[in-house]
């Protein structure tokens, strides 16, 4: 187990590596000088010296990334070409709110998605059946911003119910927070709920056929039984591994929820840094996005073994 | 798998195949409403401007926030533009951006796919590790990565989601070379001596692509999906030229005060999309019903 969980997290930052590596190349292919593209109006070649001196962007590339990666491993990526507060303070201001997006919209996504499949794997070919999928292929072609704009007409202009846009941390007013996160949450949980209910569908529908939930079934166990201990066990797996999955698109759907929402988190940061091109400040944010999906994916896997007794490392 | 490749090997008459497919997908009710759709969208990609009943710049300050009436169907913008002319005209960005940027990652990824499947090794786990590590980001985010140092724009917008869509062909076309570039025909041929490009033009490409087209069928809607996304951002499509995502964009400020605005160009992005993927769908389940796992996982933009 420990070999596998070493090989496990040996390949996660293997990717990682690779993933700064495809960051920094893109960063290399701005066209024209990014420091001077960053300073615009304000240019002064006194700060622009400095700024790019700070960068390291007078060394030669392999020494620049080779800089990058080192620094970056003691937890500096740089510092903001705009603001000049050191990236990763800035990323981590901004990570809880990101998080608790992402962490309250998969909660909405599984509530809707294994109920959901469950119903429609269980009543295969029956009208609830039907409407299960007629919602989840809504839900997957619905664009996000789209949704989060007729949801904005609906329950803020229209009914006055919640707030329009805006973050209060749950430590300050946790009713307060509530009712900022449900719009975009629900927005980006409903997208990523459909996805997932057509996996737990599938993955229900292959463990219903399994020959010991047969034998379950005939030796007289209730269906609910069945359903809990055998079907659902046997079904978690799959749904788990594409949950871990599907956080990528989760992820991309908060991305552009923040913007809408003004949700101050890395989703927002990283638009802003993009239209001030501030490109330090990019470049970590999306390394940290990835930094995450590759952390999930990572812990999804060693969750296999506890939910699963027949995998062994 | 292997049963599906070798009952689609070279010698069986493809054009009955291609006939039956076409038969199972005409028998999906649904699907046939999404192909109608999709021949609207097609001829209001081609016809748009023609078709239109006002200019799409054809500002008329006075009729500025009209709602929905038999002169404007769908109302009038905030500078007093026939909101339903824009979104018909509109059509033709969004299908040429689907087209180009499932274009683009169609080529790359099949041949990277081709080239990793066939020859294994060393090249397969480079190509592949390069793959996964593209799929570590958000495909949205990925884009706008692409877009920040690209600069916004129409071809930049379609090149980037080429890029970001790529990794999935690369996948499934590998994971179908694999099992099929052990099948006897191929052996057969590999030992009369055909060369390494001929088993791949004619013995293995025609056998892999049935998995193949559903993808690029899936990845229009998400392609499509993406492009109004990086429009409604700013950093697609730039005005004058209408698109939907940044008919929203645009309208964003005016929601309160002309509903429509908001609700019309989604309405267009949100059908297109979905009947890309009832179609889609249909199709997946009379070309390739095992795949289905494999397409499913990387979900939309």
């Amino acid at each position: 187990m420990a070999r596998y969980v070493l090989r496990r997290a040996g390949q996660a930052a293997v990717v990682l590596l690779g993933v700064s590596l495809i960051v920094f190349a893109l960063m290399q292919l701005v066209p024209g000088d990014p420091v001077r593209v960053a300073l615009g109006t304000r240019f002064d070649q006194e700060t622009y010296d400095a700024l790019r001196a700070r960068a390291g962007l007078d060394q030669p590339l392999p020494v620049q990334y080779a800089q990058y990666l080192g620094n970056a491993l003691t937890g500096d990526l740089g510092v903001s070409f705009r603001s000049g507060q050191p990236v990763t303070a800035s990323l981590l201001e901004r990570l809880p709110a990101t998080l608790s997006l992402a962490g309250v919209a998969l909660l909405i996504a599984l509530l809707i998605a294994v109920p959901l499949g469950l119903i429609s794997a269980t009543r295969s070919g029956k009208v609830s059946d039907y409407v299960a999928t007629v919602f989840s292929q809504i839900g997957v072609s619905i664009p996000d911003f789209w949704m989060a704009i007729l949801l904005i007409v609906l329950f803020t202009s229209t009914l006055g119910w919640l707030p329009p846009s805006g973050y209060v941390p749950f430590t300050e007013d946790p009713v307060d927070w509530l009712a900022h996160i449900v719009l975009p949450a629900v927005t980006v949980g409903v997208v990523s709920g459909s996805i997932l209910t057509r996996f737990v569908r599938s993955a229900v529908l292959e463990s219903m056929g399994q020959e010991h939930v047969r034998t379950a079934t005939a030796k007289g166990l209730p269906g609910s039984l069945v359903l809990r201990r055998h079907v659902l066990r046997g079904a978690l797996v799959p749904i788990l591994t594409v949950t871990g999955v599907q956080l990528a698109t989760l992820l991309g759907g908060v991305v552009v929820v923040e913007v809408i929402f003004a949700w101050p988190g890395l989703g927002r940061l990283t638009y802003d840094a993009v239209a001030a091109r501030d490109y330090p400040l990019m470049q970590g944010a999306v390394l940290m996005f990835a930094a995450v999906f590759l952390l999930v994916n990572l812990l999804v896997d060693l969750l296999y073994a506890a939910l699963d007794p027949r995998i062994r490392y | 798998m292997s049963d599906q490749a070798s009952s689609q090997a070279p010698e069986a008459p493809a054009a009955e195949q291609r006939f039956q497919t076409l038969r199972a997908v005409l028998a999906n009710r649904l699907a046939v409403v999404g192909l109608l759709v999709l021949a609207a969208l097609v001829v209001a990609a081609l016809f748009g401007p023609q078709l239109a009943p006002y200019g799409i710049n054809a500002i008329e300050v006075e009729d500025r926030f009209q709602s929905p009436s038999l002169d404007h169907l769908f109302g009038t913008d905030e500078l007093g533009r026939d909101v339903f002319s824009r979104v018909l005209v509109a059509a033709r960005v969004s299908l040429q951006v689907g087209a180009i940027a499932v274009g683009i990652s169609l080529v790359a990824g099949v041949t990277l796919g081709l080239v990793a499947g066939f020859y294994g090794g060393r090249i397969d786990d480079v190509v592949m590790r390069v793959m996964d590590m593209l799929f570590a980001f958000p495909a949205i985010l990925l884009a706008i990565a692409i877009l920040a140092v690209l600069g916004p724009g129409l071809t930049n917008a379609m090149i980037a989601i080429g890029i970001v869509y790529t990794p999935i062909f690369a996948r499934i076309c590998r994971a179908s070379v694999l099992s099929v570039r052990e099948e006897v025909f191929v052996r057969a041929a590999r030992s009369i001596g055909a060369s390494d490009f001929r088993l791949l033009r004619l013995h293995i490409l025609p056998n892999v692509l049935a998995p193949i087209i559903v993808q690029t069928s899936l990845s229009l809607a998400f392609a499509i999906l993406s492009e109004a996304a990086l429009s409604f951002l700013g950093l697609g499509v730039q005005p004058p030229q209408p698109s939907w995502g940044r008919m929203l964009f645009d309208g964003r400020g005016f929601i309160e005060q002309a509903w429509w605005m908001g609700v019309f160009p989604g309405l267009a992005i949100f059908v297109t999309v979905l009947a890309f993927n009832i179609v889609g769908d249909a199709m997946r389940d009379a070309l390739d019903p095992k795949q289905r796992s494999v397409i499913e996982s990387r979900g939309q933009s």
